[in-house]
């Protein structure tokens, strides 16, 4: 018996490896094809701006600025919309309802990227124009939505990253929400919390499951490209106007991989897609680290309950 | 094709193993002897531009019905890709919309030879609410456009060539690909030859360095974007203006004529080339001199070592692409792409005879 332990032990060990030695070889290999290109501009590369093909001249910063900006700007519209939609669903909703709305957000999920960014070019991108132009003049002198009104840009894209997300997001909070345990809400209410408070008191007992929702939304945000690329006007120029057209990571090497036969322009979107990999373990190590000091700040505080229902009473 | 028959065939051992009926046995035999029966034919695999894909899956399963021993496979992944696939000889031949350069010709292991195949030509096409009529563009003016000079529609440079059509004062919305493309080669290349400032802050490549506008992926997203974007000016291939019925204008060739993109005026572009075709067929025809020319033209090409390894599959490939120069020019019109001009296939059936098949 306990040798069949200690096979399955190592069974499972084993391919917990293979999983270590999957992204320890992602980077290896990136950073090895990446190498003319991480040889010819060093760091320069992650802070110059220009991206041109002709005189072989690149830089990854507009690129860089492009994926943060639209990955936040759609977690900041689709994480209390995904929260909103986890609390009905998990707390508020008739049953009757639950099963058709878990189905409809998870069938939101399946819907292949490429179709997304036809609905965008076709649908959002003409809905956007017509609401960025008739913004009046004295809002369109902001920084924040300077620039012709075109549609495509950082508002389109925002928008149709935050709608892909949104089921992720609000999928896995669901879930945490569900594994609250009863007592926690029957003692808010023992308490004489109302209904919105026991809410807020469950939430509060799930609130590191839902950072890690919320960071994989981030995730998936970060990593999207064929839809982004339809709506985003890809062009490689930094800019905080929500109107201007720019350009991301995922969608840079999308766009260029096939055509770049020369090596230089090869190795670096190779490297490109290096950053990209960077860029998202930092992501990830930061959200990481956001639990880990959110579950160890409170953990004392998580067995007394609730103290904003404390409060109420 | 080639590798799945073997491994079909290694996979049946285990099971010719085992005793009595064998389902997956069975099934094994049966697409063995379905491999068996095809492994007699020759198989040639090919990769590079998605420019020429149509007319060449066409052709290749044309041929096939001709000559059922030979399969020719074709992989639409780019032209750069279909330029390192032969590079790595993982395929027999490649195509690319834009030709090899010196360098990458000398990255070769061996020489590579390039076979023009088809004509494609590149239009300006333009969404102008209110204005019906066809517009007329100069290459330097385009450039201008292109560099982000000339911004608004009523600026005097258009108004000048366009007398008589009164053009609003919305700015001018460009629209480029955002995915490197052969359609973005010649387009750009006719640029850099009319405009030297074009030329000194752009240049010539499949990607290149947009000062102005906003990019669409592949020619279906640079046309949805135009036909969207009341002022806006983009360029796609002529299959495209009119699959998707969009303005398109003509452009002034060098004997400053305004033509419009047809089959005839893009032929006519390359029988002007003919006369002082290279030897090895790098040639631009964009800006391409004579009359009746329409200037935003080009070939696409086809890529063989001049001494593959495997010389079945070079004679089968030779004879392809006699068939495909003579008898196969004729599916051009239907696809959109302009036929090779006699005397172009000529020199091409001459220079195909320096590709060993023994």
């Amino acid at each position: 018996m306990q040798r069949k332990d200690f096979g399955f032990r190592v069974g499972t060990g084993a391919f917990a490896l293979v999983l270590l030695l999957i992204v320890a070889a992602i980077g290896v290999e990136l950073t090895r094809q990446s190498l003319p290109s991480i040889q010819k501009f060093g760091f320069s590369f992650w802070r110059t701006q220009t991206w041109d093909p002709v005189a072989g001249d690149f830089g990854a910063l507009p690129f860089i600025w492009g994926t943060l900006y639209s990955s936040v700007l759609a977690l900041l519209i689709a994480a209390p919309i995904a929260l909103g939609i986890a609390v009905f669903i998990a707390e508020l909703c008739p049953a009757a309802l639950r099963q058709p709305l878990v189905f409809l957000t998870e069938l939101l999920a399946a819907i292949p990227s490429i179709v997304y960014g036809l609905w965008g070019i076709f649908v959002l991108v003409p809905a956007v124009r017509a609401v960025e132009t008739s913004m009046p003049a004295s809002l369109r002198s902001l920084p924040l939505f300077s620039g012709p009104p075109l549609g495509l840009g950082m508002l389109a894209a925002a928008l149709i990253l935050a709608v892909m997300i949104v089921p992720f997001t609000s999928s896995v909070s669901r879930e945490v929400l569900k594994s609250v345990p009863a007592a926690q809400r029957e003692a808010a209410y023992a308490l004489g919390a109302t209904r919105f408070e026991a809410i807020r008191a469950a939430l509060y007992y799930a609130r590191t499951g839902i950072v890690g929702a919320v960071m994989l939304g981030f995730g998936r945000a970060l990593g999207e490209t064929m839809a982004v690329t339809m709506v985003i006007g890809n062009n490689p120029r930094i800019s905080t106007s929500l109107f201007a057209p720019q350009y991301t990571m995922a969608a840079v090497i999308a766009n260029e991989f096939t055509e770049a036969a020369d090596n230089l322009y090869l190795s670096a979107l190779v490297e490109i897609g290096l950053v990209l990999f960077v860029v998202t373990l930092i992501v990830n190590s930061l959200s990481r680290l956001l639990i880990w000091s959110m579950s160890a700040r409170t953990a004392p505080a998580a067995e007394a309950a609730t103290p904003p229902a404390e409060e109420a009473a | 094709m080639r590798s799945s028959t073997s491994d079909t065939k290694k996979g049946s051992y285990p099971f010719s193993a085992k005793k009595g009926y064998d389902p997956f046995f069975a099934a094994a035999l049966v697409v063995v002897a379905l491999g068996a029966g095809v492994s007699a034919a020759v198989k040639i695999n090919g990769a590079g531009a998605t420019f020429p894909y149509p007319i060449y899956s066409k052709w290749f399963s044309e041929y096939n019905k001709l000559h059922p021993d030979v399969e020719i496979n074709y992989q639409s992944i780019g032209s750069g890709g279909g330029i390192r696939q032969i590079q790595a000889q993982t395929v027999f031949f490649g195509a690319t919309d834009g030709p090899m350069t010196p360098d990458q010709l000398q990255a070769s292991p061996s020489k590579i030879l390039h076979f023009p195949t088809v004509l494609g030509a590149v239009v300006p096409v333009y969404n102008i609410p209110h204005v019906r009529a066809e517009l007329k563009f100069s290459g330097s003016l385009l450039a201008d456009i292109f560099l982000g000079k000339v911004t608004k529609w009523n600026d005097p440079a258009i108004a000048k060539l366009n007398p008589g059509v009164s053009l609003p004062g919305s700015d001018i919305t460009v629209v480029h690909r955002s995915d490197g493309s052969g359609t973005t080669y010649i387009w750009v290349d006719y640029l850099s030859k009319t405009s030297p400032e074009f030329l000194k802050k752009v240049g010539v490549n499949t990607s290149v360095n947009w000062p102005t506008g906003v990019g669409g992926r592949g020619n279906e997203g640079v046309s949805a974007l135009v036909t969207q974007t009341p002022g806006a000016l983009g360029y796609v291939e002529l299959i495209y203006a009119l699959q998707n019925k969009i303005s398109y204008g003509t452009v002034q060739n060098m004997a400053g004529e305004f033509v419009k993109a047809s089959v005839e005026s893009v032929t006519a572009a390359a029988s002007a080339a003919a006369r002082q075709m290279p030897a090895d067929f790098r040639v631009s025809i964009t800006n391409a001199p004579g009359n009746g020319v329409y200037p935003v033209s080009s070939f696409t090409w086809l890529l063989l070592y001049e001494n593959p390894k495997d010389k079945a599959m070079s004679k089968a490939m030779i004879d392809f692409m006699k068939w495909a120069l003579t008898d196969g020019q004729k599916y051009c019109g239907d696809l959109g792409y302009a036929p090779l001009p006699a005397d172009v296939v000529k020199l091409e059936l001459a220079a195909l005879g320096r590709v060993k098949t023994s």
